[in-house]
């Protein structure tokens, strides 16, 4: 999840988060389902582990080496059906999580990233598909990431972490999958970077997935976005607590780890949502202060977003997860995206969103022309939004019916096998 | 309605080849098209409605606006490109045409004749726009900014140096076309035609 716009509609009731600063693990236990849910929630849900730690369950990474052990945390929606034709595996974007839909409590203030997607009647409709959604590897919420214990040393990896790609995250999803006993997906979904690993997936898994729906976002990550993202990971190797990665028995390099999400954050809005939110607008003040104080709402704004990003996710993975999204390249290994594509069986459907500047509307087409070149099932729909890259995550009106009709469509046309 | 048009737009289309429907709409034709002639097709609309009803059909479509051209297309990579009864409604149908020609081996374009003789008789009877069960709005909202005539677009073939390979005429879309077609231009109220480069 890129965060985004939900929280500016409502400024004056901004939460902080109060997570663990390094939640390698959640543990929320049981609740009955259903409580404190709204109607069309996916209700109360738990976040689950799975470590892989036998012989031959080493995950090989792309960059070389091996990953052993590594754990998992997942999350499941809906009911698996008894032919196992109904999961839809969700990925998620940078700094998302397990955590797609429902509550982890019934008096749990904040849902799951894209609750407004998942739950009973919605576009992912959990009273017919299975939905399954899992922390990337890298990262910061309950999967084996730079925080996480490196056995060889007994203290967390920190920069010892390999670098890890696209492809290695979808391999350790495939994984779990047979760990879940689903053979092959109805359908992988997701955004950004999700949407890269969708689009992996059917590169890399073409016997395993039936529908494909990457949104806002590309084939190869674009220059502008490795710039950003670098400026970010600038910003945190600048801050002294960073020390070389290996600051976990003291500081964070929280200040660091802060001006980087800032940068993030400005990408993934637009020029007009900036404008029609914030304004020029002064927080709490008549007149300016003349001093380098958060005079404006839109800096009060991105140190918030900053600061309350810094109480959930690791600096360090950060680090790795934006190096994942600067690597990825389907046309590096296949030398064309045509190339790339040539095995793809999945049906594609892809969605770009109008004032998307960060992966605009081009860099979506592009994966399009590139399927049709060797007549490949796809269809794309530009969704007309001011809310720039985070529209994903905000135009349920807008994205719902046709990912609805999508899926519908396609698992009449879907059995796996066996 | 029975489309009698849509009938005669598939027998023109070889089996299984590849068939690009410009303008699909909720890709009624085009689903035919597949199921009746095993074509590998696909379809265009710029309406967000339109494309939610190929999606819901298991179509493939792409959301694009065909006043900006095929630029998403590559040369010659389609058989067969159609544009069903939707000519008149674009901004520039010349270059529709040329863009047609240009992606796909053969084109096929249907579209209301405006010679037909009941809009010749209420513009010169009656000295008011034809309004008609075919062409049903007034002239402050139609969507039809482009009509033309039989006579205009074997014209316009002719000046882009097109072969028409058929015409066909019609007294309505639901109406099955007479043997021989006497005085198109007066007679029918549609016509399709398929052409290809010379």
């Amino acid at each position: 999840m890129t965060g985004g716009l939900t929280a500016a509609r409502h400024p004056r009731t901004w939460v902080v988060m109060t997570a663990a600063k390094h939640p390698d693990r959640k543990e929320i236990g049981d609740v009955a389902m259903g409580l404190g849910a709204d109607a069309g929630s996916a209700g109360i849900v738990r976040t689950r582990h799975v470590t892989f730690d036998q012989p031959g369950q080493e995950l090989a990474l792309e960059g070389g080496g091996t990953l052993a052990p590594f754990t998992v945390a997942y999350e499941t929606y809906g009911k698996l059906s008894e032919r196992r034709d109904n999961a839809i595996l969700v990925t998620h974007a940078l700094s998302g999580d397990a955590h797609v839909a429902g509550l982890h409590s019934a008096n749990d203030r904040r849902p799951g990233w894209w609750d407004m997607m998942i739950g009973p009647g919605k576009g992912l409709d959990t009273d017919r598909y299975f939905v399954i959604s899992s922390n990337v590897i890298g990262g910061c919420s309950g999967s084996t990431g730079p925080a996480s214990e490196n056995p060889a040393t007994g203290r967390p990896y920190g920069t010892d972490f390999p670098i890890i790609t696209i492809a290695d995250m979808v391999n350790a999803q495939a994984m779990l999958l047979d760990q879940l006993g689903i053979d092959k997906l109805l359908a992988a979904v997701g955004g950004s970077m999700g949407g890269m690993q969708v689009l992996e997936w059917a590169v890399a898994h073409p016997e395993r997935v039936h529908l494909c729906v990457p949104l806002a976002t590309a084939a190869r990550q674009p220059t502008q976005a490795i710039a950003f993202n670098e400026v970010g990971r600038q910003a945190i190797m600048a801050d002294p607590d960073w020390r070389g990665g290996h600051y976990y028995d003291g500081k964070p390099p929280a200040k660091g780890l802060s001006v980087a999400r800032m940068v993030g954050h400005i990408t993934y809005l637009s020029d007009e949502a900036m404008q029609e939110k914030f304004g020029r607008r002064l927080r709490d003040i008549h007149d300016y202060s003349f001093t380098f104080s958060a005079d404006f709402e839109v800096e009060s704004y991105l140190r918030h977003q900053g600061l309350s990003f810094t109480n959930r996710f690791d600096a360090n993975t950060y680090l790795y997860i934006t190096r994942a999204l600067d690597y990825f390249d389907l046309t590096r290994q296949h030398g064309s995206l045509v190339q790339a594509f040539r095995n793809v069986t999945a049906r594609f459907l892809v969605l770009a969103f109008s004032s998307d500047w960060l992966h605009p509307p081009y860099q979506l087409k592009e994966i399009v022309s590139a399927l049709r070149a060797t007549h490949k099932h796809v269809s794309y729909y530009e969704v007309e939004s001011h809310y720039g890259h985070d529209a994903f995550l905000l135009e349920r009106e807008k994205i719902e019916g046709i990912i609805g009709a999508f899926l519908a469509s396609g698992a009449r046309t879907f059995a796996p096998p066996g | 309605m029975r489309r009698i048009d849509y009938k005669l737009i598939e027998d023109l289309v070889p089996q299984g080849s590849t068939v690009l429907d410009l303008a699909c709409g909720d890709g009624e034709l085009l689903g035919q098209l597949i199921r009746d002639k095993g074509v590998r097709g696909s379809g265009v609309d710029v309406s967000q409605e339109a494309v939610e009803a190929c999606v819901r059909r298991g179509l493939s479509v792409f959301h694009g606006d065909l006043d900006a051209g095929l630029a998403d297309f590559a040369d010659g990579s389609h058989d067969v490109v159609i544009l069903s009864m939707s000519l008149q409604q674009l901004r520039r149908p010349r270059m529709i045409v040329r863009e047609m020609v240009r992606v796909g081996r053969q084109a096929i374009v249907s579209f209301p004749n405006f010679a037909h003789w009941t809009p010749r008789l209420q513009l010169f009877a009656g000295g008011r726009m034809p309004v008609s069960r075919d062409l049903p709005y007034q002239w402050w909202d139609t969507p039809n900014i482009h009509l033309c005539t039989v006579k205009d677009f074997r014209a316009l073939c002719l000046e882009e140096g097109l072969c028409v390979e058929h015409e066909l005429f019609l007294r309505g879309v639901d109406k099955p076309p007479p043997q021989r077609a006497v005085l198109p231009n007066l007679m029918a109220r549609v016509a399709i035609f398929a052409v290809t480069r010379c």
